[in-house]
C-alpha cells in the first residue's frame, strides 16, 4: 500500500483480527500465573434478610480448598470501613455493594462466600458444600408495587438542572386538553447484556501493596481508581490489564462485587485468584437493563403538527444504589413540540444495581417515543415518516441552539428507498403473502456526540514504526484498528508501520469505552499525538538541518526511514533523531470538547426501517429486512462501522422480539437463568442488515468529524420492529418482547 | 458439581450391573441433559456409566418397522434416508431440535429421557414437587408461560418432556425396546412409556431402576410417509416449542383414511390426540375438518393465566400442520 493512500474511510481489516480468530488474543481469564488459584462464588438464595449461620466446614475440608471467605472471616477492606468523616445524612445516590462486609442480604444470589481452591473443579465442588441459614425479611421485587413509591433521583433533587430533573417547556401536560391525542403506557422488561465472554478477573497481589488485575473492564483507569480506593493504595500501585475484552455492551462499565471478592481471595491466600462468573451468575451478579415503565401523552393538530408531549418514566434500581439513565433525553429534542413535559423517577427494589446496556436509556425511551409517534400518525392517518418530517427539528428545541450537524432527513430518504417504504400500506393488515402478514415500520435513534479528555503517547521506534499507547479499551468495535488508521493518515505512514497499544492502566489515561465516545475522544488524542510527534521530530532535526527549523509540523513527512520535507531536499535519517533515549517520545493530552459544546447541540442520529412478516395463525414474527441509516459524522472504517451497526441492530431484534428476564416476585429470584430460557437472537433471526452512512464530518465534535456509532445502532430498532408488527397485524404491542403469545 | 467416578460399560449386563450395586449411579450417553443437571447440582451421581460402547446402534428395516439403536445420534438419525423417506415428521422433529452441536452429541435414548425446562425445577433454591416431592409447585402461581395445559395436575404442570422427537414417535406408534437388570427385554409403546404427573410428578416414565433403552422401532405406514412436524417457538431456531404438532394423513380422493396427531409443548407428556384422529378419520380433508380436529385435541385443556395463549396457539399449529400434509 502506498503511504499516501487515505486510511480514514477505508475498510481496513481489524489489526487484531488474526489474533482473535486464531485464539492468540488473551482474555482476562486466560492468564496463567505461577501459583494460580481459582475462585468460585456462592450466592444467596433469598432476596432480603440476614445470614444467621454459614456452615463452611465441609467446603473448607474439601480437597484442594485454600480458603472459604465470607463476612465471617473476610479481611477488613479499607475502603469498606467507616472513616468517621461521613456526613450525618446517608450518601445520596447510595453506594455499591460491599462484598462480605456484613450479614445483610440485599438481592437474590448476592455473593455470600468465595471458595478458593487449587483447581476450578475443586473450587466448584466445594462451593456447593457451603450451607447458609437466613432470617428472611419481606422483599419487594415487583415493579408495579415498587412504582407506587417511585422517587426523584438524588442527582435531580440536588441539581434542578440535572438531565434527570423534571423538564418543562410551554404548558405542563398540555396534551390532556387537546382534541387529537393519544395516551399510552409502554413497558421494557429487565434485559441482560450477556456478552460472549463472561465477567472474569485474575487478581494478583505482586507485593502487599501492589495489585495487578487482569480484568474484564471497559475502563482500565476507572477500575484502577475503584480498587486503589477500596484498598487505600496509591493509584500507581494498582495495575489493570484488559488488552482484549470479549464484548461487554455496558456491563463492564462499573466494578462489581466479584472483582472485589477475587482481590480479597488473593489477599487471603497470598496467591493469584482467577474468578469467572458462570452464565447463571451473569444474570444476577452484574448489572442489566432496568425494567422500565413509561407513559406518553401526545397531541397534534389535524395536519400533523405535534402540540404537546408528556413523557414519564420509572426505572428499576436497587435498594442500595441509584442507577439513572437518559431515558427521556431524546423526547426533549427530537420533535418540534411547543409544550413538553418529562418526568423521570426511580423505583428501588430488592435487586442488584442495573447498568447501562447498549443504547442505554435512549433505547428504552425510543421504544416509547417512536411507538407513540407511530400511534399518533395512525390516528392522523398520516404516513409515519411524513409525520416525523412535519415535526422535524431544524435546531435543538430543548437548548434553543443550532445542531452541530444533522443529516437525519438524508437518512429517512435513503432508508425509505432501501427498505421499499413505498410498499407500506396506511391501513394495517393489508399486505399478505400466504399465511404471512407483512408490515413496515420505522424508528429513530439519537445519542449525544460526546468528546472527553484523553492522553495518548507516540514514539518513533528505531525500526521506523510508530508506537502509540493509550489506556482506553476495545470491547469489540475495533478501536485499535480505527486508531491505527487515524495515526497512519496523520503521520503519512502505511498502517503496518503503526502499532496502537491499549487496555492497560499504565498507559496514558483515557476514560472508559462507553457512550459512543471513544473515537471522538481517543481519535482526537491520537491525531494530536501524531502531530506532536511530527513536531518533536522536526525540532530534533532542526539543529543539523535548518530547513526543519522553519517548517510547519503538518508538512513534515516520514519517508523511507527519513524525516523529509516535501518539495525540499532536506532528509534526516531516523537514526540521527533517535540518538537520545526517549527523544522521539511525546505524551499528549487532548482536552474535552470546549467552547463549541456550549454553542451547538451535538448528536448522532439514526433511523431504522424494518420489514416484518407475522404468521397469521401462530404469531411468529420474522424480521425479513432491516435497514439502518446513520448520521454518525466521519466514518473512520467502513467495515467495522458497518459491523457496529449490524450488531446493534441484531441487539435491537433481541430487545423487540425475545429478550425478557422473568423474576418470580414471591421469591425475588430470576426463573430465567440460562440461554434455553433467556433468548437472544440466533443467526436465523437476523436478516442481512443493510447499512447506510451519511458520512458527513462534524468538525464541531472534533477535527476528525466523528460523532459516534455504537449506541445509535440499537436505539430505535425495537420500535421500528414493533411498528412494523402493528402495520402487519393491526396489533399494537406496548410491552416488550413481542412473543407469539401476544399476537395469536 | 460433585466428585464422581467414570466407567465405560462394554455390555448391557455390565452397565445394569453397576446400577444394581449403586442405584445412585447414572448412565451417560451424549451427556447434554445429564451434565447440565450435574453442573446445576440437581443430580449428584457418584458414578457415571458411559453407554457409548454398547451395541445399541444401527438404523435398519425390520419386519416391525424401522429400528433405531438408542445410542444413535440425533443428527445421524435425522438425516438418515430411511427416516427422511418413511417418517418425514421424525426427521424434522430431530433436525428442528437444539443446535447442530447438540444434535451431534445427543443420543436417541437420551433425547427420550430429557428433563423438563421448568425454571423452578432447574434451580434448587426453589421448591418443586418433581425435584423434591411434597415441596410444592411454584410454577402454578408463578412463571408457567411455557408449561403444559394438557394432562397437568395440582402437583405439577411441567411439560415433563419439552423436546420434539418423542412427539413424533408418539404420533407414529413407535415402540421402545427396554432391557432390565436381569437382561430381560420388553417392548413398550412410547404412548405408554411416559407417566402423567398426578400426585407423583417425580415419576416420569415406566423405566425400572437401571433399565436401559435399547432401541426404538417405528412401524411404517402411509400416514407416516405423508407426515410433517411443525414447531412454533419464540425464535427462529434453537428454542423449545411453545407448541408443536406431528401429523400424518393418508388421504385418498379428498377423504382422510387414517390420521395421526400428536402435540408437543402443551402436554405433561408428548400428547397423542386420538380425539383429533377420530374427527379426521373418514372426514374430508378440509379446513373445517382440521378446525374441528384441533378443537377436539384441546378439549381437555387446563390453561392458567400465562399459558392460556397455548390453547389457541396449539390449535392453530395443528391446523397449519394438517394443511401442510393434506
Ligand atoms: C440448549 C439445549 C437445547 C435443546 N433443545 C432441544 C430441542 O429443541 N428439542 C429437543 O428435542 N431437545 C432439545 N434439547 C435436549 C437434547 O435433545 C437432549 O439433551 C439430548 O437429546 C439428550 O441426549 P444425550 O444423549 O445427550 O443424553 P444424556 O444427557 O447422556 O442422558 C440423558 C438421560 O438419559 C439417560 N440415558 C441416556 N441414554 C440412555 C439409555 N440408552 N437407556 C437408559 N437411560 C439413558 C441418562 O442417564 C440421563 O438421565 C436441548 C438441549 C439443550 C442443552
Ligand atoms: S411445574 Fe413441575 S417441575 Fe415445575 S415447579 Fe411445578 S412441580 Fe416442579
Amino acid at each position: 500500500m502506498k503511504p499516501n493512500d487515505k486510511q480514514i474511510g477505508s475498510s481496513l481489516n481489524r489489526v487484531d483480527g488474526r489474533l482473535k480468530v486464531t485464539g492468540a488474543a488473551k482474555y482476562s481469564a486466560e492468564y496463567e500465573l505461577p501459583n494460580l488459584t481459582y475462585g468460585v462464588l456462592v450466592g444467596s438464595t433469598i432476596a432480603k434478610g440476614r445470614i444467621t449461620s454459614l456452615d463452611t466446614k465441609a467446603a473448607q475440608n474439601a480437597p484442594g480448598v485454600l480458603a472459604v471467605i465470607s463476612h465471617l472471616n473476610s479481611p477488613k477492606v479499607p475502603g469498606f470501613q467507616p472513616t468517621g468523616k461521613e456526613p450525618s445524612q446517608p450518601q445520596t445516590g447510595g453506594e455499591p455493594l460491599k462484598v462480605f462486609f456484613d450479614d445483610k442480604i440485599r438481592f437474590n444470589d448476592q455473593p455470600i462466600a468465595l471458595v478458593v481452591a487449587d483447581t476450578l473443579q475443586r473450587a466448584r465442588h466445594a462451593a456447593r458444600l457451603v450451607q447458609a441459614q437466613y432470617a428472611r425479611e419481606t422483599h419487594q421485587t415487583n415493579m408495579v408495587a415498587g412504582a407506587k413509591d417511585a422517587f426523584l433521583p438524588s442527582s435531580a433533587k440536588k441539581n434542578p438542572k440535572s438531565p434527570m430533573a423534571d423538564y418543562q417547556r410551554g404548558q405542563p401536560d398540555a396534551y390532556q386538553t387537546a382534541a387529537l391525542k393519544i395516551e399510552q403506557e409502554y413497558v421494557i422488561p429487565t434485559e441482560h447484556h450477556h456478552p460472549m465472554e463472561m465477567q472474569s478477573i485474575t487478581a494478583h497481589w505482586e507485593a502487599p501493596d501492589r495489585l495487578t488485575l487482569y480484568d474484564k473492564t471497559q475502563g482500565t483507569i476507572g477500575t484502577r481508581r475503584d480498587f486503589a480506593k477500596e484498598w487505600n493504595l496509591p493509584e500507581d500501585h494498582v495495575k489493570v490489564i484488559a488488552t482484549y475484552v470479549g464484548g461487554a455492551f455496558g456491563n463492564a462499565l462499573h466494578s462489581w462485587p466479584h472483582e472485589s471478592a477475587a482481590i480479597i481471595g488473593a489477599k487471603v491466600t497470598g496467591r493469584p485468584v482467577k474468578l469467572m462468573l458462570t452464565r447463571e451468575q451473569m444474570f444476577t451478579m452484574v448489572g442489566y437493563r432496568p425494567y422500565t415503565w413509561q407513559k406518553i401523552g401526545m397531541s397534534a393538530t389535524a395536519d400533523g403538527r405535534i402540540t404537546a408531549i408528556t413523557h414519564e418514566s420509572i426505572g428499576q434500581t436497587s435498594s442500595y444504589q441509584e442507577f439513572t439513565e437518559s431515558t427521556l433525553q431524546q423526547t426533549r429534542m427530537m420533535y418540534q413540540s411547543p409544550n413538553l413535559t418529562t418526568r423521570y423517577r426511580l423505583a428501588a427494589l430488592d435487586v442488584s444495581t442495573p447498568i447501562w446496556m447498549r443504547g442505554p436509556g435512549e433505547a428504552t425511551g425510543s421504544f416509547a417515543l417512536e411507538s407513540a409517534m407511530d400511534e399518533m400518525a395512525h390516528l392522523l392517518k398520516l404516513d409515519p415518516m411524513e409525520f416525523r418530517l412535519r415535526n422535524y427539528t431544524e435546531q435543538d428545541p430543548e437548548k434553543n441552539r443550532p445542531w452541530s450537524t444533522k443529516f437525519l432527513r438524508e437518512c429517512y430518504a435513503k432508508g425509505a428507498e432501501l427498505v421499499g417504504w413505498n410498499k407500506r400500506q396506511l391501513q394495517p393488515g393489508t399486505l399478505r403473502e400466504g399465511d404471512w402478514l407483512l408490515g413496515y415500520g420505522m424508528g429513530v435513534g439519537t445519542f449525544g456526540a460526546n468528546r472527553g479528555a484523553a492522553h495518548v503517547s507516540a514514539r518513533l521506534q528505531p525500526d521506523g514504526t510508530v508506537l502509540l499507547q493509550c489506556a482506553t479499551t476495545d470491547i469489540g468495535p475495533g478501536t485499535g484498528t480505527a486508531m491505527t488508521q487515524i495515526a497512519a493518515d496523520t503521520l503519512g505512514l502505511p498502517p503496518e508501520r503503526i502499532r496502537f497499544e491499549l487496555g492497560q492502566s499504565g498507559f496514558p489515561q483515557a476514560g472508559s469505552q462507553g457512550g459512543s465516545s471513544t473515537v471522538n475522544t481517543v481519535g482526537q488524542a491520537v491525531q494530536d499525538a501524531c502531530l506532536a510527534l511530527k513536531d518533536r521530530l522536526r525540532e530534533l532535526a532542526a539543529p543539523g538541518t535548518p530547513a526543519f527549523a522553519t517548517a510547519k509540523k503538518e508538512d513534515v513527512a516520514l519517508t523511507d526511514g527519513h524525516l523529509t520535507l516535501p518539495g525540499n531536499a532536506a532528509r534526516v535519517p531516523f537514526a540521527t533523531l533517535l540518538q537520545q533515549p526517549d527523544a522521539a517520545l511525546v505524551n499528549v493530552e487532548s482536552k474535552a470538547n470546549g467552547a463549541d459544546k456550549d454553542k451547538f447541540s451535538m448528536y448522532s442520529f439514526s433511523v431504522h426501517f424494518a420489514e416484518v412478516a407475522v404468521h397469521a395463525l401462530t404469531g411468529e414474527v420474522r424480521v425479513r429486512k432491516l435497514v439502518s441509516c446513520a448520521d454518525a459524522g466521519t466514518i473512520i472504517n467502513l467495515k467495522t462501522a458497518a459491523n457496529q451497526m449490524k450488531g446493534g441492530a441484531v441487539g435491537g431484534i433481541g430487545m423487540a422480539l425475545m429478550e425478557h428476564a422473568v423474576i418470580d416476585d414471591r421469591y425475588g429470584r430470576y426463573v430465567t437463568k440460562d440461554f434455553a430460557d433467556y433468548h437472544v437472537p440466533v443467526q436465523a433471526d437476523a436478516p442481512a442488515v443493510e447499512v447506510f452512512f451519511v458520512n458527513q464530518p462534524d468538525y464541531h465534535v472534533n477535527q476528525l468529524g466523528t460523532k459516534g456509532i455504537g449506541e445509535i445502532a440499537t436505539i430505535g430498532v425495537a420500535p421500528a420492529i414493533a411498528n412494523a408488527v402493528f402495520n402487519a397485524t393491526g396489533k399494537r404491542v406496548r410491552e416488550l418482547p413481542i412473543t407469539p403469545d401476544k399476537l395469536v | 458439581m460433585n466428585d464422581f467416578s467414570y466407567t465405560q460399560a462394554a455390555s448391557a449386563k455390565e452397565a445394569t450391573g453397576i446400577i444394581k450395586e449403586k442405584p445412585q449411579a447414572a448412565y451417560i450417553a451424549g451427556g447434554t441433559t445429564l451434565l447440565d443437571m450435574m453442573k446445576a447440582n440437581l443430580l449428584e451421581p457418584p458414578q457415571l456409566v458411559d453407554l457409548n460402547q454398547l451395541p445399541f446402534k444401527g438404523i435398519e428395516q425390520t419386519s416391525d418397522g424401522l429400528r433405531i439403536g438408542a445410542i444413535e445420534r440425533m443428527s445421524t438419525v435425522g438425516e438418515h434416508p430411511l427416516v427422511v423417506q418413511q417418517f418425514p415428521a421424525v426427521s424434522q422433529a430431530l433436525l428442528l431440535a437444539a443446535s447442530p452441536q447438540l444434535r451431534n452429541m445427543a443420543s436417541i435414548g437420551g433425547n427420550i429421557l430429557q428433563r423438563t425446562r421448568c425454571g423452578y425445577f432447574r434451580d434448587a433454591a426453589f421448591p418443586c414437587n418433581k425435584r423434591v416431592p411434597g415441596s410444592g409447585c411454584p410454577a402454578i402461581a408463578g412463571d408457567h408461560h411455557n408449561l403444559a395445559i394438557l394432562g397437568v395436575s395440582d402437583s405439577c404442570i411441567a411439560t415433563a418432556y419439552p423436546g420434539d422427537l418423542s412427539v413424533a414417535l408418539a404420533a407414529f406408534d413407535a415402540v421402545l425396546t427396554l432391557e432390565n437388570q436381569k437382561g430381560k427385554q420388553r417392548r413398550v409403546p412410547i404412548t405408554e412409556f411416559y407417566l402423567l404427573p398426578g400426585k407423583t410428578p417425580q415419576r416420569e416414565n415406566v423405566l425400572e431402576s437401571g433399565e436401559l433403552i435399547v432401541a426404538v422401532t417405528i412401524p411404517g405406514a402411509a400416514h407416516a410417509r405423508r407426515s410433517t412436524y411443525l414447531k412454533v417457538r419464540e425464535r427462529s431456531s434453537y428454542a423449545y416449542a411453545l407448541a408443536s404438532a406431528a401429523v400424518g394423513l393418508d388421504v385418498q380422493n379428498g377423504t382422510i383414511r387414517t390420521a395421526r396427531v400428536a402435540l408437543g409443548g402443551v402436554g405433561a407428556q408428548p400428547w397423542r390426540s386420538r380425539e383429533a384422529e377420530k374427527v379426521l378419520t373418514g372426514a374430508p380433508a378440509t379446513e373445517a375438518t382440521f378446525l374441528a380436529a384441533a378443537a377436539a385435541a384441546l378439549q381437555g385443556a387446563q390453561p392458567l393465566e400465562h399459558n392460556r395463549f397455548k390453547v389457541e396457539l396449539a390449535q392453530n399449529t395443528l391446523v397449519r400442520a394438517l394443511q401442510q400434509v393434506a
